[in-house]
């Protein structure tokens, strides 16, 4: 999508129309809170892409979102992407349909692998971290990052979404004041019960919605 | 005795981290601790002791995203 068409979007349809429609939905008071918040969403896989899409719908105002890698053809099973995206990188393709849900998001990406070292830096921003990687030992390294160099920043994790056991395992969990789990804590990913979309959705889900509910003053599961 | 993930676990003497998680077999890349509900930095598992009645929380990452 080239900068026109995002320029022509935002002369249809204004800044306002899509708040208006934002309160209708949520109530001002709702929205407001949600309009502030910022949320820094890491891996922008079958999690991340689906988290970033129900913050984005509903209006959250800032988003990050960091991911090193590009689409690929084995991506569509459960991440939200198209084929035209297939070879682009996950930060541009999902900031693009992001913005065209809401063209008046402030979302800002940054094409990296997390490490121990860059942590601290990238995280600076935002009040919220949802880590949403697909490999375990990147998961311990932000979640152990965070947890010891942010202890004040909210932490929404996930593991364990593979396959289509009962979607009833999957659940939320506050580990610590600010560390919470998303998932069934055990199933990964095997031959014949790989990620499919709608347990890694359902897992999606539960930490948008944590997250939802923490930027509107609810610290309980 | 010790909590570890909300069971009950007899305690006889100061235990290191690194050990418990050794002995029951923890990855330690794929893992974050919290004792007592404090986060327990990888650098520090030699020289953190486990001590009667502490709460330690292994949560353990498996892979999918």
């Amino acid at each position: 999508m080239g900068i026109n068409e995002m320029e022509e979007l935002r002369k249809i349809f204004l800044e306002d129309d899509i708040k208006q429609a934002l309160n209708e939905r949520h109530s001002v008071e709702t929205q407001e809170k949600l309009s502030k918040g910022r949320v820094a969403i890491a891996g922008l896989g079958g999690l991340g892409s689906n988290v970033a899409f129900a913050l984005a719908r509903i209006g959250v105002g800032h988003l990050h979102l960091i991911d090193f890698d590009e689409v690929d053809l084995t991506n569509l099973n459960r991440q939200q992407y198209f084929l035209r995206h297939v070879g682009m990188k996950k930060t541009e393709a999902l900031k693009e349909q992001l913005l065209l849900i809401n063209p008046y998001l402030e979302i800002i990406t940054d094409c990296v692998r997390v490490t121990e070292e860059n942590l601290k830096e990238l995280f600076r921003d935002e009040d919220i971290i949802c880590e949403a990687f697909d490999d375990p030992d990147a998961k311990a390294i932000l979640a152990c990052g965070v947890l010891e160099h942010f202890p004040e920043k909210k932490l929404v994790s996930a593991s364990g979404l593979a396959g289509y056991e009962s979607s009833n395992l999957i659940h939320t969990r506050r580990v610590s004041r600010n560390f919470y789990l998303c998932g069934d804590e055990k199933t990964e990913a095997v031959y014949g019960r790989g990620l499919m979309a709608p347990r890694a959705a359902l897992c999606a889900a539960h930490e948008a919605n944590m997250i939802t509910r923490l930027l509107l003053g609810e610290e309980d599961v | 005795m010790i909590t570890v993930n909300g069971k009950q676990i007899p305690w006889e003497s100061p235990v290191s981290v690194a050990d418990y998680l050794e002995a029951n077999g923890y990855k330690r890349n794929r893992i974050a601790v919290e004792i007592n509900y404090e986060i327990v930095p990888k650098s520090q598992y030699e020289t953190t002791f486990l001590q009667d009645n502490d709460v330690m929380e292994v949560v353990s990452f498996v892979g999918g995203g």
